[in-house]
């Protein structure tokens, strides 16, 4: 403290330009102080409520944490979340990165192709919900369509599946992301130094090893930033949800934040909703803040 | 300093007129509702025009989305923001937990004024009021143990009409021999206890029925009847489409009116689809009361919550849509439009359908015992958390053809324990 | 010689790259074919036919009534994304510029604090954050919907500029500050010129995310100020009678074309801003 205030003596310009960068951040920092971690904490104060209808403050300890434990239906959700969540993450960047590889082998029409994977990212979840609720509609979509094309025995009734119903979800929301991770690795791929991989088939290494020893590896920037946007749009899927099926069969497709919602908002019970709220960062956060941890720490040593 | 002053007086001056002639104006009524659908659509622009002929301004608020799900987080939202509209169509016990909140305006002056104690059945009135005064407006009644019938399928499979369940799947069988799709149902959570709810109040009777939703007793919730309202409602379930998920019930009444489906369980707004299609009833259809529970009338009651408002304009504004939503003129075209009985009780029956002039027999018949019960499955019995609670049991119960009834018994009893 | 055999056999992988890319297009492609299609199909055709028929009769029926129904709400949409959007992007240039130039003691930690903001599920600050909107006198209007989206999509846009910003040569900045340049002057002269590729990636993410929000316009925004995404669901989620699809369909893409737009005519400037740095770490 002591030396800002003899700086502020020395020179009030001075101290202003080495105040500057802090009062630039300082509106975005409340912004995250409150609209993030201020609500964050007034969510974790409910949950240790008994709020039903509307917010109260009457105190009630882990309660409702247990009603959640006991409770069916947010099994099913977290169940959900997990194999949705791996599975769309794993398919969109397996899918994205095979293509990127492909399309940066000097494709004639690149940019269009570009384009053609790259454009379901424009569209909104529902808009993607509603399009792929009725491509797998059983009797109206694909399934129809087979059908009359002579496949007779044709069957793809997933949407109504208790078992399968959230495989569809997999389904469109890789529909729409992996072009965009194609994109993300397309452009690490223009980024990687050339010499390397020439360097690499002079000493006779195939294509595909190049790749999967040299290429993909220097890539790790990239699968960070994938990683991010793609758990971003698993845990935000609730549009994609509630446009295609709605949690249904029954609830077997409902995910963490659907049940979070319909609890908080449409069942008046305020506390369990918070409840699962928190528990559902809890696990984000457990599974995040190791690999957030690791690699900024990773990015200071460089 | 005295021109400071001066310049200081005119601006205070002239920054109030704007002020005053706002107060002037004409007062708003903003409405939030889900009224969204065709008919509904149209019995709420009929309201509208009227509050507008009466000089006022109507805003509009419709949120589609999960049976008024959507809707009610943006009013829960908004009554957080201190920002609520005139009016929000809220209804059954939710009423008393918008007026534990002290958030509703009560209409003590339009309801004196109009008679509202003389023209609403009691159980309505009742509802309506907290802390003995009217804080809502009900709009109409809607009848839910219906079964609407196709009666040219039926004819085509050799089916009569039934009367009791047995007769129920009797009639099922030979409409699914016929090729038809028995019981035409749209899988979605409200829908199957729509069906549940029928079942209990036909095999339980209306005091079981009570006793259940209700009361939530232990012993009728675990007893041998309602083990058996599980076994019925598997055995129903083998007679519905295998790809009814996520089907709106609307969707579903189509396949009835286009001669797909035999038959239909569903409340009486079914019958607006039945207007639509320009189908005449008694004649191109038949509605009777849901098998076994004749007598009876479960009963979902759609109003209008008045909010506190602090400016007098718009209070004017919310007096006249309190007062009109009453008026026989509205009452008769929404609830034509709606399907729905009015819930005046000194209307002319003659302009009402078939299918309306018995309902309104029957809810005069059921108002004298014990028939008269609230809808659980439209939140007219319970919590929205039991109702939560009992829609996720009945819901997956129906979605898993192997589930065991008397587990399901066993998870509905602890799940509306856990819920309470 | 060995080149020309190298190219023989490249040739046929050549030919199954195409041929999987070409695949792959048609996945892609179809459901916004069969959208277009089932647009321009009368109901009875939708009913008879199947998803990639060709409509018996082409009909502008389902657009013209879409654009009735969720067309007045298209502006809304509008007047909400364009202010956000360049706020939103401005305030991240800045704190990207000052989490990679200038950073103090406990910046570090602020990034961190702010990329797990990407991952909170919004859901959770309906309520506090209508409580806010509420005191502030922006409950149900534009403005604070403005608000909103300008606060929660800090996080990626920051991220964003960040990442760009650290893949600057630090020595650049430096040289510049001991020529005595301040704080927004090497902002200005320096980073803002050469931020072109990001501020696209940026302005493209931030304009689809914006424009395709559902559950903060249905919860912020009320009545006649709610954006065309409500708009939709309110005409996709309740059918009359028969549910028409061509409507349906034909609403999606409109509420659909401006984010589609963006995507195709900018779509190179994107790809050509992520391949600048947005991904490097």
């Amino acid at each position: 403290m002591s030396t800002v205030a003899a700086l502020n003596k020395a020179s009030p310009l001075d101290a202003l330009q080495r105040w500057l960068p802090k009062l630039v951040l300082a509106p975005s920092m409340l912004i995250v102080l409150v609209g993030f971690y201020g609500y964050i904490f007034w969510t974790l104060l409910i949950s240790f409520t008994n709020s039903s209808f509307m917010p109260s403050y009457k105190w009630v300890g882990l309660t409702q944490y247990a009603k959640l434990m006991e409770n069916d239906r947010w099994w099913v959700a977290s169940k959900n979340l997990a194999v949705f969540g791996g599975l769309f993450i794993g398919i969109s960047l397996l899918v994205g990165v095979l293509l990127a590889i492909l399309l940066d082998q000097r494709i004639r029409r690149e940019g269009f192709i570009r384009t053609v994977y790259l454009y379901p990212m424009a569209l909104s979840m529902i808009v993607t919900g509603t399009a792929w609720k009725w491509l797998l509609n059983p009797g109206l979509g694909l399934d129809k369509m087979l059908r009359d094309w002579g496949w007779e025995g044709f069957r793809m009734d997933w949407l109504v599946d208790p078992d399968r119903v959230v495989y569809c979800l997999v389904i469109a929301a890789v529909w729409q992301a992996s072009g965009f991770v194609m994109a993300l690795f397309l452009a690490g791929l223009r980024g990687v130094d050339q010499s390397i991989i020439r360097a690499a088939q002079v000493d006779g290494a195939s294509l595909p090893t190049i790749y999967l020893r040299i290429v993909l590896p220097s890539l790790r920037p990239v699968f960070f930033s994938a990683l991010m946007i793609l758990a971003h749009i698993a845990i935000k899927s609730f549009d994609l949800v509630a446009a295609m099926t709605a949690g249904g069969p029954g609830y077997s497709s409902d995910l963490p934040a659907m049940f979070m919602y319909s609890f908080t908002f449409s069942r008046g019970q305020m506390g369990m909703g918070s409840a699962s709220a928190i528990l559902m960062l809890g696990a984000i956060l457990s599974i995040l803040v190791p690999y957030l941890y690791s690699e900024l720490r990773n990015k200071r040593h460089d | 300093m005295n021109a400071i002053n001066r310049l200081a007086a005119v601006v205070a001056l002239a920054s109030l007129l704007p002020l005053s002639a706002l107060a002037e104006g004409p007062g708003t009524v903003e409405v939030t509702h889900w009224w969204t659908s065709g008919g509904e659509k149209a019995a709420v622009d009929t309201l509208k025009k009227q509050i507008e002929a009466d000089g006022f301004i109507w805003k509009d608020n419709a949120v589609a989305g999960g049976g008024g799900a959507a809707a009610m987080t943006v009013l829960k939202s908004r009554a957080v923001a201190g920002n609520p509209p005139a009016a929000a169509q809220v209804k059954g016990p939710d009423i008393q937990d918008w007026g534990s909140l002290g958030l509703l305006t009560e209409l003590d002056d339009v309801s004196k004024a109009n008679n509202w104690d003389g023209l609403l059945p009691k159980k309505v009135a009742e509802i309506m009021k907290y802390d003995g005064h009217y804080v809502a407006v009900p709009v109409n009644i809607h009848r839910v143990n219906w079964l609407w019938i196709n009666p040219q399928v039926f004819e085509k499979a050799g089916a009569s009409v039934p009367t009791t369940l047995d007769e129920l799947f009797v009639a099922a069988d030979k409409l699914k021999a016929a090729g038809f799709i028995p019981l035409a149902h749209g899988g979605q959570p409200w829908q199957d206890s729509t069906v549940f709810e029928d079942l209990v109040l036909s095999i339980l009777g209306p005091k079981g029925y009570h006793a259940a939703f209700v009361d939530l007793d232990e012993a009728t919730l675990t007893g041998a009847q309602m083990i058996e309202v599980f076994k019925t409602l598997q055995r129903l379930g083998t007679y519905m489409d295998p790809n009814r998920a996520g089907r709106d019930w609307n969707i579903a009444a189509a396949e009835v009116i286009n001669g797909k489906a035999g038959m239909q369980i569903m409340g009486d707004w079914a019958k607006s689809e039945w207007t639509a299609a320009k189908k005449v009833a008694g004649k191109d259809y038949t509605c009777v009361p849901f098998p076994g529970t004749q007598g009876s009338f479960a009963y979902n009651i759609d109003s209008l919550v008045m909010f506190k408002l602090k400016d007098a304009n718009d209070i004017k504004a919310q007096n006249d849509l309190a007062k009109v939503a009453l008026e026989p003129k509205f009452q008769t075209v929404f609830n034509q439009n709606k399907g729905s009985l009015p819930v005046r009780q000194d209307m002319d029956m003659s302009q009402f359908d078939a299918c309306t002039q018995k309902s309104a027999a029957d809810f005069k018949e059921a108002e004298k015992g014990d028939g008269l019960q609230p809808s659980m499955a439209h939140n007219m019995a319970t919590t929205l958390a039991v109702q939560g609670a009992i829609f996720d049991v009945v819901t997956n119960f129906l979605n898993d053809p192997k589930a065991d009834p008397a587990k399901a018994v066993k998870q509905l009893n602890s799940a509306i324990k856990s819920a309470k | 010689m060995t080149n020309a055999l190298a190219s023989r056999r490249l040739s046929l992988s050549r030919l199954a790259i195409y041929a999987t890319l070409i695949a792959a297009c048609a996945v892609y492609l179809i459901p916004l074919v069969v959208m277009l299609l089932t647009s321009f199909k009368s109901p009875d055709d939708i009913r008879t036919g199947n998803l990639l028929s060709w409509p018996e009769v082409i009909t502008g029926i389902g657009w013209i009534k879409a654009w009735d129904t969720v067309g007045g709400y298209f502006w809304n949409s509008v007047k909400i994304t364009l202010p956000a959007v360049v706020i939103s992007t401005l305030l991240g240039a800045l704190n990207g510029y000052v989490l990679s130039m200038w950073r103090f003691r406990g910046s570090q930690l602020f990034f961190g604090l702010l990329l797990f903001g990407c991952f909170l599920p919004f859901q959770t600050v309906l309520l506090p954050a209508s409580f806010t909107l509420g005191k502030l006198g922006l409950a149900s209007t534009t403005t604070g919907l403005v608000l909103m989206h300008i606060v929660y999509g800090l996080a990626f846009t920051t991220l964003f500029f960040r990442n760009y910003y650290t893949s600057v040569p630090n020595a650049l900045v430096q040289a510049a500050r001991l020529d005595g340049a301040g704080f927004f002057t090497i902002f200005g002269k320096i980073l803002l010129p050469m931020s072109v590729p990001i501020i696209m990636v940026c302005l493209i993410w931030q304009f689809t995310q914006i424009w395709n929000d559902f559950l903060f316009g249905v919860v912020f925004a009320s009545g006649d100020a709610q954006p065309i995404t409500v708009a939709l669901n309110n005409l996709v989620n309740t059918s009359t009678g028969v549910k028409e699809y061509n409507v349906d369909m034909a609403a999606a893409m409109i509420a659909g074309l401006p984010t589609l737009l963006v995507y195709v005519l900018a779509g190179k400037y994107f790809l050509r801003g992520l391949t600048a740095g947005a991904v490097k770490g």
